[in-house]
């Protein structure tokens, strides 16, 4: 197809390494102007939210990579693993800089985490991500065979617990959390059967058998 | 400049002031967006001379006033005072200003007069963040009588002495140093002596988390985070909470206002 094949051979040409490169470097350089005044008077609270935004967004760009498969025939396969360490890396900051530089203390931890239901909610889907993230690996690729893609399968739920968590914790209404739960619920629903399948009839029966799998 | 007469001290202690910088960059003020940093950079589209405020109500003298007919005669003050926002993070502030009882006075409150009612300026021309709905603007809040006429609560019209800039609520606002931020409602174009408690834009959004009164006090939590401890603005990435105080410090003026009170229940 047009677009497609282009953009295909353009990305087969970028090592994936770059792709942990270019996701790392943004935490460095964060935390680099939090500690030197970058991120205004309450660096605290700014790295917190922008390494969780930054997180979320990975979640989300993560969930992109199959749909662009089968809808539109661009491939960002080989760089999932990658997106989705790096999602994982940001969560796991974001909490850091919550356990750490915020609260710093076990008591108000664990009392956050149990009485206001938009930390629960982000714990459990930091849980969610643990076995990912720790299976992330070629070994346990392999090891796990067929359960590797069954276990990964909770991604799903760590990026909506993730949408939800955001949507919680603002106050009032606001337009930003709503439109990544929009996307993550949309995103999500194209990963439904019945909303699938008459998508990629849609699309040209032809390739309906070209990408089968894939989360 | 209005703002930039200062006077005698009250309630000041030892507090050593935030940086002018901190005071005016980071803001919440939903009128201009809900980034801390959207005040500072879109405030400045708000047109402030001219400005008047309606009074009416339960007042002798209603009416529309221009700005600076109505502080004329009023006593200036600095009044440094700890400001405590409800999402757990605080300052020390520098304000110029004069006491509200003085303005109350000046228009005469009536007997059956039992609340303060005021409203921000609502011109989504000039205020970006008004066209999302966010709030069922304009935003509003109110004082019980009896804490509007409190000698703490003061019209302010500037900070470090300079008027005071619009991401921090120009070219007046209310400072009730002993409750949560959102009480001291920006750039008032309107103020009402009511009889009935007024509504008041957080307690509409949110009447669970955001009581009538919002009274600092670290014994009742907000329902998503505690109250129990705040960060001063200004401190950098490694700076640790410090213990929230009853009445943001101020509970020797003021607790007496809320005697028979249950506090957890009228929060």
């Amino acid at each position: 197809m047009g677009l497609a094949d282009p953009i295909n051979k353009t990305v087969r040409r970028v090592p994936v390494w770059s792709v942990y490169l270019m996701g790392a470097v943004p935490m460095g350089w964060l935390f680099y102007q939090g500690a030197t005044g970058g991120l205004g008077p309450e660096p605290i609270k700014a790295l917190e939210h922008r390494y969780g935004l930054i997180a979320l967004q990975l979640l989300v760009a993560g969930l992109c990579i199959t749909p662009l498969i089968r809808f539109v025939r661009i491939n960002l396969m080989r760089f999932r693993r990658a997106i989705g360490v790096l999602a994982f890396s940001y969560v796991a900051a974001h909490l850091l800089v919550w356990l750490v530089l915020d609260l710093r203390s076990i008591a108000l931890i664990w009392s956050d985490i149990v009485k206001r239901p938009y930390i629960t909610i982000g714990m459990v889907g930091f849980l969610c991500l643990q076995p990912l993230a720790m299976t992330s690996n070629n070994w346990s690729v392999r090891r796990l065979g067929p359960l590797w893609r069954k276990l990964h399968k909770l991604t799903y739920l760590a990026v909506l617990l993730g949408a939800v968590h955001f949507v919680m914790l603002v106050k009032g209404w606001q337009w930003e959390p709503l439109l990544y739960l929009g996307a993550i619920v949309c995103l999500l629903a194209l990963r439904i059967p019945a909303i699938q399948g008459p998508l990629l009839q849609v699309r040209g029966g032809a390739m309906k058998s070209a990408h089968p799998r894939g989360g | 400049s209005l703002g930039g007469i200062a006077g005698r001290g009250v309630a000041q202690g030892d507090l050593e002031p935030n940086s002018y910088e901190d005071i005016t960059s980071y803001n919440n003020f939903y009128e201009f967006g809900t980034g801390k940093e959207d005040p500072a950079r879109y405030a400045s589209a708000m047109t402030t001379d001219p400005w008047s405020i309606e009074i009416d109500g339960l007042v002798d003298a209603p009416g529309t006033y221009d700005f600076a007919e109505l502080v004329t005669g009023m006593t200036m003050e600095e009044r440094i005072y700890r400001f405590r926002c409800v999402e757990a993070w605080s300052m020390v502030i520098p304000w110029n200003g004069f006491e509200l009882a003085q303005l109350l006075d000046k228009v005469g409150v009536q007997s059956g007069a039992k609340y303060v009612a005021f409203e921000t300026l609502y011109r989504p021309e000039e205020m970006r963040g008004t066209r999302s709905p966010v709030i069922d603007w304009p935003y509003r809040e109110g004082l019980r009588l009896d804490e509007a006429m409190h000698p703490l609560t003061i019209m302010a019209t500037g900070l470090y002495g300079k008027p005071m800039p619009n991401q921090n609520g120009a070219p007046i606002r209310l400072v009730v140093p002993w409750k949560y931020g959102f009480k001291s409602i920006k750039s008032i174009v309107k103020i009402s002596l009511v009889a009935e408690e007024p509504k008041t834009s957080w307690n509409m959004i949110a009447p669970n988390e955001y009581g009538f009164y919002s009274n600092v006090n670290p014994a009742v939590d907000h329902p998503r985070w505690s109250q129990a401890t705040e960060r001063m603005v200004g401190g950098g990435l490694f700076a640790s909470r410090q213990d929230t105080l009853m009445f943001n410090g101020y509970e020797e003026d003021v607790a007496a206002l809320y005697d028979g009170m249950d506090l957890q229940k009228s929060f």
